[in-house]
Order: structure tokens, then sequence, then C-alpha cells
């Protein structure tokens, strides 16, 4: 008779025991790394990882939609170790290498957001299911931001945002999956103040067009708040549709208002439109309250600004950043971009192309692509060389803190791509803001299972 | 409020004067041929990028590349001197400071063989088709047009120069007695204005008190007997395709200062357009003129802040308003024909 099959020992029992308890319960704590590769959308398992473009490729910002896309090329060629590997060379602390994203290489896929929201969310929707994108970026627009950052945090895909400056995008509809290099609305008006104090006085009466959108609003709001403080009045705040071609109809009130400041929370071709027509009234020439009358575009784009011709000189705005500083990030980039292109890139150019180096260094020292870990090593990442100096991407709202310019319409260009010319560099300090006065709220980091 | 109100009733009259000649080629190309024609935009865009060519074509400039001049992006610097002026002297510097107005002689021309090639090359071959094949086509070709000019120019507003002599505002209050600086409105806008009127005019005359246009006008009103005349009725309608588009060519042209034109220039109007000549009545000629100026002058006083107070946001759908009480009031609109797209 076999003693051992009457029953379970002692010894066998405890070896079965710790075995269960191994395979239950500790393994999953020490095995986690290892099981993200089956837990998050579009882990990449090839050579190559994807990203995902979601340009304005056409419609009102289809400019800006292409110089974006020459950026992302270009950091995509830098990242993948070919090129001249522009800000690579001094962009610290830094993680790459050169090789690729964690060996892989980079490659992307484009999608014509329209610079429509519902337009961006399909294609970042389709960038995600059908060409496996590990991360969404681009756009020109805050509508189209918030709606796809809204989608990438539904569908655990991190976004890095484009051109967009509402304060909404950080603010009341932060998101956990999404990220903003570009500085916003708040910061302008914060930067923008006390110059227009300076230049034009306290005792000035403002008139506001405002573009009737999330951007428009928050812009206007800002704007107002940091003019008010100076002692301004504002006369009116008026909403005027998107895309309008026309705007004599907006303008001709502004002649009687008693306003002796027109402030056009406009960008884009609304801008170039309702600046042109406004010097067309003539209202640089008049003379209220005993005031010459000014025109301020608190948020100015420079290949835009082009549209609007000799109209934009003199008449300040601000700007995330500009080809023309003297910092080694901007010259880097300007240079290792004009060599490729034949132009300096503009500031959508170069939060698209930092903004891709970012989320790359970011994977490297999280050394995985898994979502949640790339976002903590991006909260809090404190960065130089980029052409804005000392940078923090605080935790907080995933906002850019940095330093934002103050700009006017250059008197005498010496060439057609210098429209601009930099009146003030607003220190981070100075623009910095507590991250709470906007409310919303992140939501969490862990990945949701679809995709 | 007697000068806002002033204000706004003369910023109605040049907006209505601007819709009523940017519609007039789309009712033309309807009444005469049944066309619904959507690449009618395009035309006006077309125009408005003849205006850009001529510019470029008078501004060419000798480019020479100073290599021991780097751009901060590492290029060498180019000296650019210009052609024109230095050829041609004063005239050449008039024809820089008036390209505009100069470039209506190109964009005449240049309409009128687009209008005929466009009719001849793919219109013709829609007349008998439904209403909603016409208007695919069109649209199609629409698209097709501005894909082209994003090619050529690019993307960005191109702005165009209004002639130094016509810059600035006009004080129309002095002129009606007035204190000086309460009524101001830009000189180019009252220019555009004049113009629309003279071209609308003309082409009334033309269709009124020509031998070519009463036939026209005959053929509107009953193709088949013109044809049994002898006349060739298509031929004459082929030429008012040309003619619409040359309208359309011409409002563009002229539309330029006002608005830097772009590729999608076309498109922002199109609608308009449309709302412009169903409210007039399709077809109708004086319809359009008159629905212009209403809509014009309603979305006008619509912007006002004591409207907006009253209404939020009735700026923004005034046109759309009108056009639902005009046709749930006159299904014809304003001067509308019987028979007129009622099957």
């Amino acid at each position: 008779m076999n003693h051992s099959k009457k029953g379970m020992s002692r010894r066998t029992l405890i070896k079965t025991g710790l075995a269960g308890i191994l395979a239950t319960g500790v393994s999953p704590l020490i095995l986690t790394r290892g099981a993200w590769a089956q837990e998050f959308c579009n882990n990449p398992t090839g050579d190559t990882v994807t990203i995902g473009l979601n340009l304005p490729l056409s419609g009102a910002y289809a400019e800006e939609g292409a110089d974006e896309q020459k950026a992302y090329e270009l950091a995509v060629q830098h990242l993948n170790g070919e090129g001249d590997g522009g800000l690579l060379n001094v962009f610290a602390p830094s993680a790459l290498k050169g090789n690729g994203v964690l060996g892989k290489k980079m490659a992307f896929v484009t999608s014509d957001s329209q610079t429509k929201a519902d337009v961006a969310r399909a294609g970042a929707t389709r960038m995600i299911e059908r060409d496996g994108a590990i991360m969404i970026t681009g756009g020109s627009s805050s509508a189209e931001a918030v709606a796809v950052q809204g989608l990438c945090q539904e569908m655990g895909v991190i976004f890095m945002a484009g051109l967009t400056h509402s304060n909404d995008t950080t603010g009341k509809d932060k998101k956990r999956y999404g990220f903003r290099h570009f500085f916003n609305a708040y910061q302008s008006g914060i930067s923008l103040g006390p110059v227009l104090g300076d230049e034009y006085g306290a005792d000035r009466r403002a008139y506001h067009l405002t573009a009737d959108y999330t951007w428009g609003w928050t812009q206007e709001e800002s704007i107002k708040n940091a003019t008010e403080a100076l002692g301004w009045e504002t006369v009116q705040a008026v909403r005027t549709p998107l895309g309008a071609a026309d705007f004599s109809q907006y303008l001709t009130p502004v002649l009687n208002s008693g306003a002796d400041v027109l402030i056009l929370n406009h960008y884009g071709n609304d801008m170039v439109n309702s600046l042109t027509q406004a010097v067309q009234f003539g209202m640089r020439d008049r003379q209220v309250n005993g005031k010459q009358f000014e025109i301020v575009v608190p948020l100015f784009s420079e290949l835009m600004a082009k549209g609007a011709g000799e109209n934009i000189k003199g008449i300040f705005g601000t700007s995330n950043w500009h080809w023309n500083l003297q910092d080694p990030g901007t010259i880097a980039f300007t240079k290792s971009f004009g060599a490729a292109y034949g132009s300096p890139p503009s500031q959508a150019a170069h939060t698209a192309y930092v903004q891709t180096l970012l989320y790359a260094d970011a994977v490297e020292r999280a050394g995985t692509f898994y979502p949640p870990e790339v976002i903590k090593a991006l909260e809090g990442f404190e960065f130089d060389g980029m052409g804005n100096g000392r940078t923090l991407y605080r935790a907080d709202d995933h906002q850019c803190i940095k330093s934002v310019l103050v700009v006017r319409g250059n008197e005498n260009p010496t060439s057609q791509y210098d429209v601009l010319e930099v009146v003030r560099e607003v220190p981070r300090e100075e623009v910095a803001y507590d991250p709470t006065i906007f409310g919303g709220e992140l939501g969490p980091a862990e990945p949701a299972p679809m995709c | 409020m007697f000068e806002v109100i002033l204000l706004q009733f003369i910023n109605g009259l040049d907006k209505g004067g601007a819709y009523a000649l940017i519609a007039l080629g789309l009712t033309l190309v309807f009444g005469t041929l049944g066309v619904v024609n959507f690449a009618h935009g395009a035309l006006f865009m077309l125009g408005a990028f003849c205006a850009v060519t001529f510019q470029k074509l008078i501004t060419l400039e000798t480019v020479t590349v100073d290599p021991s001049q780097l751009s901060p992006w590492g290029t060498p610097v180019e000296v650019r001197e210009p052609l024109v002026q230095a050829w041609l002297g004063d005239f050449g510097a008039v024809l820089v400071n008036y390209s505009v107005p100069f470039s209506l002689l190109l964009a005449i021309p240049v309409m009128l063989v687009i209008g005929i090639a466009m009719e001849r090359g793919l219109i013709k071959y829609f007349y008998k088709r439904p209403h909603a094949e016409q208007i695919l086509v069109t649209f199609g070709l629409a698209i097709v047009l501005q894909e082209i000019i994003k090619a050529s120019f690019g993307a960005n507003p191109i702005p165009q120069p209004v002639p130094t002599d016509l810059r600035g505002a006009a004080d129309i209050g002095v002129m009606l007695g007035l204190n000086p600086g309460i009524i101001t409105y830009p000189i180019w806008r009252l220019v555009y204005f004049l113009f629309s009127g003279v071209v609308i005019g003309a082409v009334f005359a033309f269709l009124r008190f020509t031998t070519f246009g009463m036939v026209v006008r005959a053929g509107m009103a009953d193709r088949e007997t013109v044809g049994l005349l002898g006349i060739n009725i298509d031929r004459r309608f082929t030429i008012m395709f040309g003619l619409a588009a040359v309208v359309a060519g011409m409002a563009g042209v002229m539309y330029t200062p006002l608005l830097p034109p772009n590729y999608h220039l076309g498109m922002d109007f199109l609608v308009l357009s449309f709302v412009v000549v169903v409210v007039g009545g399709m077809g109708s000629l004086p319809g359009a003129v008159a629905a212009g100026f209403l809509l014009g002058i309603l979305q006008s006083f619509a912007s006002m802040t004591q409207v907006k107070a009253l209404v939020p946001g009735i700026d923004q759908i005034i046109i759309y308003l009108v056009a639902v009480i005009i046709l749930l009031v006159r299904p014809r609109g304003l001067l509308g024909r019987r028979g007129v797209m009622e099957a």
C-alpha cells in the first residue's frame, strides 16, 4: 500500500499552498510590467510605432495644418536618427537617443480635421481603431482639441495638443490623457495687460468683437479682466459668428460707441478679415475721447498675419514662440526647419514639433508605451532648450508653464516672414497661475477597456 | 441713435448691393438654362484670383541670390527688384496702385472663356438630368476648382491693395449736414456699391434693350417656340452662361480689397447667394436684386447690440429665418415666376 496515495503530506500541502499563493496573489505584483502588453490600446508589437496626426489640411486653417505637418515630419525624422537632429541636440534633460522610441522606428498617419470638432473626433477614432495610433496629436482650434482629448480620455490614448489657446483645454475640460504645450488666453491677458497700460494709458474704453466659441469666450474674459485691472472700461463685448466673411455690420456700431480701443478676439481668417475691414473703416485714423483710436489682436498667427498685409503694422498681441528669438533651441529649430522647407517655422509648427519630442522622451523615461506610465513621466517634467526657456509640464492641469511673448506687427519688415517683432518676453513666473481657478477634473489615468 | 440707425442702413445697402451682385449670375444661369449651378461660388473665387494673378504679374521681381548674406535659417538671402515699375516708370506705379480695377481687364475675357468652357464641356450634358444630379456635378466641379487654386496659390488669404486715393473712410455725415466724424464709411465699400449698381443696371439693360437680350428673354419664356423660329437658342444660352461667369468674376475681383481671397472664398458665399436667389424667386433677376437688398439690410440691423439684446443670436440666423418666412408666405419667393422649379 502506497502511503502517499492515502492523503497529502504536510510538505506537499505547504508546497502547493505556496504555489497557489504565488499564482493568485503575489505574481501580479511582480509581473505587472509584463502584463501591460495585453492591457492597453495599440501597444506596438512590431518594429515601428505609429502616431496619429490630426491636422486641419483643408478649411480656414489649412496653412497652419500644412506647417504643423512639416514640423511633425521633421520631428519623426530627427527621432529616427535622420537629418541634423534639430532640438535633440539642445533639449535637456533628454532620454532621446535618435534611434526611434524604445528602439522602434516612429511612423505616422494623418487625418484632415477640416478645423471641425466632429470631423477631428471621427479622424482620431479612425486613426486609433484602424491605424493603431499609440498617440494622437495636432489641431489648430480649441473646439477640436477639447473634442479630441475627451475622446482620447475615453479610449485611453494620449493626446498631445497642437495649437489650442482656450483656457478650457487645460481648465474646465482638462483630461488626464490630454497635454498642452501651447499657452492660453489667461496667460495672454497677464502678458499683454501691462504692455497695453504702458502704451495706451489707464483711461481707455474698449470694445470687444469675439469669435463665438470656446476660445473666443475665454480670451474675451481674460483680456477684459486684464484691461479692467488697468482701469479700462469695457464698453461692449459683441459675439460674432465663426467664419463670418464680412464683419462690417459688427464694425459700424463701434464707430459711435464711444470706445477708443477695438479688441479683436478673432483668430486665423476671421482675424485677417475683421482687421482688414476695421482699418478700411478708418479706425486707425480716428481720434476718440481726445485719444488715438487703437486696435489690439490678443492672439496673433504669424502665418495668417501675412494675409492682413500692411494692416498688421504696429498692432499689439501675444505669441507662444517666434523664430527670431536668439536662444539655442530657437536657433537650432529655425535652422533645421528652414533648411528642410526654405522658410522659418510658425508657432504652430514649433508646438507640434516640441510635443512630439516631449512624448517620445516621456516614453523613453517611462521605459514603456503604457499610457499611465507615460503620463506620470510627463506630469511635473521640467525641461529646457525647446525655445521657451525653462518649462514645466504642470502636473495639476497638464499646462506647460513657460515664458510668453508680447509681439507687435513689424513696422519695417526685412522679409515676407518678418511680420512680427518681439516686444517683451514675459518670464514664466509672471504667467504662472493657480491651476484650480478654471475648475475641471483630470480624471483617471487607468486605460479604458475599449479600443 | 439716429446716426447709429443711419449707419446700419448704409451698411445694409452696401451688403445688399454685394449680395445682389453675387447672386445675379446664379439666377441668370438658372433663369436661362434651368441649371442649379453650385459652382457659382467657385466662379466668384476664380474672379478674385484673377486679381491676385494680375497683381503677381505686375509686381514681378528679379531675384538675385546673395551668398554673402544668410537668413536666420541658413539659406542665402534673396535680393528682389521690381520689374514692371522699372520698365514702365510712372505708369507702372499707377498700374500697381490700381491693380484691382485694372485686373477687371484680365478677368472679363478669362471668366468668359471659363464660363463657356464649363457650359460646353460639362453643364450641357446635364440639362435634362434631375436638379439633384446638376447640384452634385457642379458641387464636385467647385471642389476641383478650389483644390486647383489651393495647389497653385496656397491656402492663406492673399491681401489685395485698395488704391491709395480710395483708402480710408468718407465722411457721409458732413455731406448730410451732420457733425464731422459721426457717419463715416469706407470709400472702397461705396465704390463697390456703385459698381454693383452699374453692373446690375448693365445686365438689365442688356437683356431689355438689345436684340440678343430680347431673344434670350423669349427663350427663357418659351424655348421650343424660339427654336422653331430658326434661332439657335442654345448658342445664346451658352453665351449667357459665359456672361454669368463674367458677372461673378467681376464681383470677385472688386471684393478682394474687402476680403483677402483664399481658395475657400467661393464656399463662403455659395449658401448665401442661394438663399438670395431662393428668397427672390428662382430665375427672377429683379427678385435677386430685391432679396439681396432685403437680406443685407435685415442682417445689418439684426447685428445691432440693441436687437441682439432682445433676441440673442438673431444676427446669425436672420437670413435663414427670413428665407423660411418668405417661402411659407410666398412659396415662389418674392418675385418668382409660376412654373419654375414646380414639377
